[in-house]
């Protein structure tokens, strides 16, 4: 009896640290993205995880990084 | 109004904007508000950001690019750019995205008027510091 006392709160409080991990990650992925506006007023959303802007985000994490290292 | 003034307005006037550098379609910064090395370093990647957009307008058979926000969790990256030049800044996370892409088409608006276009030198050259 005394052990499942124990065990009930270990794996509620294990289960939210996990749901805390997936929320994070899914929010911090969510606001990953890369919006292209042009000239005729239309716009391009690419979301993190795809091909195009898995290969042009790393451009914008070095403007940022060397917009920080200038202050 | 040279670009260094333009900068130092636009830093101003803008609680969001962080740093800014303004840049020739190809070449080196004109005017910036971090010092030279760095403002170059965001002018080039910056550039690579844009060619690759470009890559994807000519991929989706789109109009010419005319800006981009690339958003993360730590900040944004914003880029605008016209005929001869772009503006690149930095924000915080969240910021007021209509407002930034307005205030950095004024700034390029107010070069394009000032000498139609060839004020290089005139706003600390090189990725000076044009805002200190």
């Amino acid at each position: 009896m005394a052990r499942r006392k124990l065990v009930i709160p270990v794996v509620i409080g294990a289960g939210s640290f996990l749901g805390t991990i997936l929320y994070r990650r899914r929010s911090t992925r969510s606001r990953t993205r890369l919006d292209v506006y042009f000239d005729d007023g239309s716009m391009v959303s690419l979301a993190a995880g795809s091909p195009d802007a898995d290969r042009l985000m790393p451009h914008a994490d070095d403007v940022l990084a060397a917009a920080r290292a200038g202050v | 109004m040279d670009a260094a003034a333009a900068i130092a307005e636009l830093r101003e006037l803008s609680t969001q904007i962080e740093s800014v550098v303004v840049a020739p379609r190809e070449g080196a910064p004109i005017a910036s508000s971090v010092p030279g090395d760095d403002a170059l370093r965001m002018v080039e990647s910056a550039r690579a950001l844009a060619d690759g957009a470009d890559q994807v307008r000519r991929d989706l058979g789109r109009d010419a690019l005319a800006q981009l926000q690339a958003a993360t969790p730590d900040g944004s990256v914003f880029v605008v750019v016209d005929d001869q030049r772009m503006a690149v800044a930095t924000t915080g996370a969240d910021p007021t995205v209509g407002l930034v892409f307005y205030d950095l088409k004024t700034l390029l608006r107010q070069l394009a008027q000032d000498d139609g276009g060839d004020d290089i030198g005139e706003g600390g050259g090189g990725g000076d510091d044009g805002a200190a």
